[in-house]
C-alpha cells in the first residue's frame, strides 16, 4: 500500500486529526466551533466536486443546504416523523430538486451559469423566508433531537463524533469518484468540453451527476445542522452563505479535496479569532480574502504543495 | 390604460432606470477585461453615503454630488490597480471571490468611515408629486429617468464618436490586437473601472431620496444589475439598459399584481426563464468555443 497518495495517507491522515483533536478542545466552544468546521467541510468537499474537478460554478449552494436543513426541521417537527426517515426523504427530494434544476441550468457556461445559480438560491432563500407557517419565517424553527433505535442523540461531544465520521465518509467518496471513469469525466469536461464530447462523454449527464451529488452532501449537511442545533434561521440559507461556501473552495484549493477540508477550517476559525478585532473584523476580513487571492490564485494547498515540490528539487 | 398599471409602470421604470445604471457599469467592465466586478454595488453605496455625509457637512449638493462621483471613481480605479491587475489570468472563481473580498471590504470601510444607519438625501426639487395618466409621480423619478437618459446617449457618443471610446471598444474585441494598434489596455482598464464607479455611484445620488442609503444598500443593488446585465446579454449596452427596465417593470409589475412578498423572486424567476431559451441573454452574442 502506498502511503503517500491522498486516498491511503491523505484519508488516514484526517482520520487521525479527527481522533487526536478532542485532546486540544478544552471546551463545549471550541467542539463547537470543530464541529461547524466539519459541517462547512462536508459540504465544501462536494462543491469542490462541481467547481474544482467539473469546472462549473455554483453561488447558490446555500439553497440545498437549506431545503435539507428546513426539509429535515419541518417532516420532523410539523408531521412528526422519525427524523432518520426525515433525512432520507428530504435527500432524496434534493436530489431530484438538484436534477431538474440542473438539467436545464448546466447547460449555460461561465458567468451565466453564475448568475442562474444565483438566481436559484435567492428563490429558495425567499421562500423560505416567506412561506411562515411552515418555516417560522424569517424567526426560524426549533428541530427535534435527532434519535436513532430510541437512542437520543444529543451534546457537542457525540454530534461531533458524528460529523467526523461523516465527513471522512464524505471525503472517502470524493477520493473515490475523482479517480474513477466518471471522475476522469469530470476532469475531461474541465479541460474542453468540446474535447471531452468528441472522446465519447454525454457532458451534461456528467455534469448534472456531480451537480445532484454536491446537492447531496449539501443536504445531508443541512439536515445534521439543524438536528444538531435544534434551531434553523434563513441566514444559513442566504447568498452570503453560497459565497462563503464557494470562497471556502477557493480559498484551501481548487480541485483538491483536502484544499476544501483546510479552507473550510481556514475560514471558520477566521471569523472567531478576528472577533476581537470589534468593528475592524469586515475590513481585515476582506483584506484576508483579496490578498490571499491575489498571491495564491490557485488556493492555499495546491500552491504550498508546488513550493514544497520546487524545494525538493 | 388603468390608472393602477399607470403607477406600476411608473414605479418599474425609475427602478429599472437604476437597475440600467448599474447593468452598464458590469458591462462595461467585463467589456475592458472579462472581469465581472461583484463590489458595483458597492460604488452604488459610496456614491449615496458620501453625498449625504457632504450634505450634512454643509455643502450644496451641486458640490458634494461631483466629489461624491469623484470619490467613487477613485475607489474603482484603486480596485483595479490593487485588486484586478495583479490578479491577471486567474480563473473566473478566482476574480469572482477577489472582487466579492473587495466588496466585503468596502462595506467594512463604511461602516468605520460613516455607521450603519439608515440615512435619508433631501429630493433634488420637492417631494410634490405630479400627476400623469391618472398616477402619480415623483419629481425625483423625474430626475432618474432624465439623468439616466442623459447618461445612455452621453456613453453612446462616447463609446461610437470618440478615439478613447473606440479603444475601449477595440479592446473589448481583442486586446492583444489593439494593444498592437497602439491601445493602452491597461489604461483602458482602470479607465473602465472609473467609468463603472462614476455610473454606479451616480445610481446611488439618484435613487438615495426614494429609498434612502445606507452601508449595505450596494448588496441587493449589485445583484440586480448583475441580473439585469445578464438578461440583456453580458457585454451589450443597449441588453444593459432594456435589461434593467425590463426588470424593473417585472419586479412592479409583479409586486403589485402577484405577490410582494415575492417581489425580488420573481426578479430571478425571469431570468433563469430567458436563460432557459436564451443561453446569452436577450443581446447576447453567441459563443462558440474552438477545439
Amino acid at each position: 500500500m502506498n502511503w503517500r497518495t491522498p486516498r491511503t495517507g491523505g484519508l488516514a491522515l484526517l482520520a487521525a486529526v479527527i481522533l487526536l483533536l478532542p485532546l486540544a478542545l478544552v471546551n463545549n466552544y471550541w467542539y463547537e466551533v470543530a464541529i461547524l468546521i466539519g459541517i462547512n467541510a462536508i459540504v465544501c468537499v462536494g462543491l469542490n466536486l462541481l467547481i474544482g474537478y467539473a469546472g462549473q460554478i455554483s453561488l447558490g449552494h446555500a439553497g440545498f443546504f437549506g431545503l435539507g436543513a428546513y426539509g429535515s426541521a419541518i417532516l420532523s417537527a410539523r408531521y412528526g416523523w422519525p427524523p432518520a426517515a426525515a433525512l432520507a426523504a428530504t435527500t432524496a427530494g434534493v436530489a431530484l430538486i438538484a436534477l431538474l434544476v440542473g438539467r436545464p441550468i448546466l447547460k449555460l457556461k461561465g458567468h451565466y451559469l453564475a448568475m442562474a445559480t444565483l438566481g436559484m438560491g435567492i428563490i429558495i432563500s425567499i421562500v423560505i423566508v416567506t412561506e411562515d407557517r411552515l418555516t417560522g419565517g424569517p424567526d426560524g424553527m426549533s428541530v427535534p433531537a435527532f434519535t436513532l433505535f430510541g437512542m437520543s442523540l444529543a451534546g457537542e461531544r457525540v454530534w461531533y463524533w458524528i460529523i467526523g465520521g461523516t465527513l471522512v465518509g464524505a471525503v472517502w467518496f470524493a477520493l473515490n469518484l475523482i479517480e474513477s471513469p466518471a471522475g476522469r469525466a469530470l476532469r475531461a469536461l474541465h479541460g474542453s468540453e468540446v474535447g471531452a464530447q468528441v472522446s465519447g462523454i454525454d457532458a451534461t449527464r456528467a455534469k448534472v451527476g456531480v451537480f445532484v451529488i454536491s446537492a447531496m452532501f449539501a443536504s445531508v449537511a443541512g439536515s445534521m445542522t439543524a438536528h444538531y442545533s435544534g434551531f434553523i434561521t434563513p441566514g444559513k440559507v442566504s447568498f452570503f452563505h453560497s459565497i462563503e461556501l464557494v470562497t471556502m473552495v477557493v480559498f484551501g484549493g481548487m480541485a483538491s479535496t483536502f484544499g476544501a477540508v483546510i479552507g473550510a477550517a481556514a475560514l471558520t476559525l477566521l471569523p472567531q479569532l478576528l472577533t476581537v478585532l470589534k468593528e475592524y473584523e469586515m475590513v481585515v476580513f476582506g483584506a484576508v480574502m483579496v490578498s490571499t487571492m491575489i498571491f495564491f490564485p490557485r488556493g492555499l494547498l495546491p500552491s504550498l504543495m508546488l513550493a514544497l515540490a520546487r524545494k525538493r528539487k | 390604460m388603468s390608472a393602477q398599471l399607470a403607477q406600476y409602470l411608473l414605479t418599474g421604470l425609475t427602478v429599472g432606470a437604476i437597475y440600467a445604471l448599474v447593468a452598464l457599469g458590469f458591462a462595461i467592465i467585463y467589456n475592458a477585461s472579462h472581469v465581472i466586478n461583484f463590489a458595483q454595488g458597492e460604488f452604488v453605496m459610496i456614491g449615496g453615503m458620501a453625498t449625504v455625509s457632504l450634505a450634512n457637512a454643509g455643502l450644496p449638493l451641486l458640490v458634494a454630488i461631483p466629489v461624491a462621483v469623484l470619490t467613487a471613481a477613485a475607489v474603482g480605479v484603486a480596485l483595479a490597480k490593487f485588486a484586478v491587475e495583479p490578479a491577471r489570468g486567474a480563473s473566473v472563481v478566482t476574480l469572482i471571490i477577489i472582487t466579492i473580498g473587495a466588496s466585503i471590504l468596502l462595506r467594512g470601510l463604511a461602516t468605520l468611515v460613516w455607521d450603519k444607519k439608515l440615512h435619508a438625501l433631501q429630493p433634488f426639487s420637492g417631494d410634490q408629486p405630479i400627476a400623469i395618466a391618472g398616477a402619480t409621480i415623483l419629481p425625483q423619478s423625474l430626475w432618474v429617468l432624465g439623468v439616466t437618459l442623459a447618461i445612455v446617449l452621453l456613453l453612446g457618443w462616447f463609446f461610437g464618436r470618440t478615439l478613447t471610446g473606440k479603444a475601449m471598444l477595440a479592446t473589448s474585441h481583442n486586446p492583444l490586437a489593439a494593444q498592437l494598434c497602439g491601445v493602452n489596455v491597461r489604461f483602458v482598464l482602470l479607465l473602465s473601472f472609473g467609468l463603472s464607479a462614476s455610473l454606479g455611484a451616480i445610481a446611488g445620488i439618484l435613487i438615495a431620496p426614494i429609498t434612502l442609503t445606507s452601508w449595505d444598500v450596494g448588496v441587493m443593488l449589485g445583484l440586480k444589475g448583475f441580473a439585469a446585465a445578464i438578461l440583456g446579454g453580458l457585454g451589450s449596452g443597449t441588453g444593459a439598459v432594456v435589461g434593467g427596465l425590463l426588470l424593473g417593470i417585472a419586479e412592479s409589475l409583479g409586486a403589485g399584481y402577484v405577490s410582494s412578498a415575492y417581489k425580488d423572486a420573481i426578479a430571478f424567476v425571469i431570468i433563469l426563464a430567458v436563460l432557459f431559451f436564451k443561453p446569452s441573454g436577450l443581446f447576447g452574442k453567441k459563443s462558440a468555443e474552438r477545439v
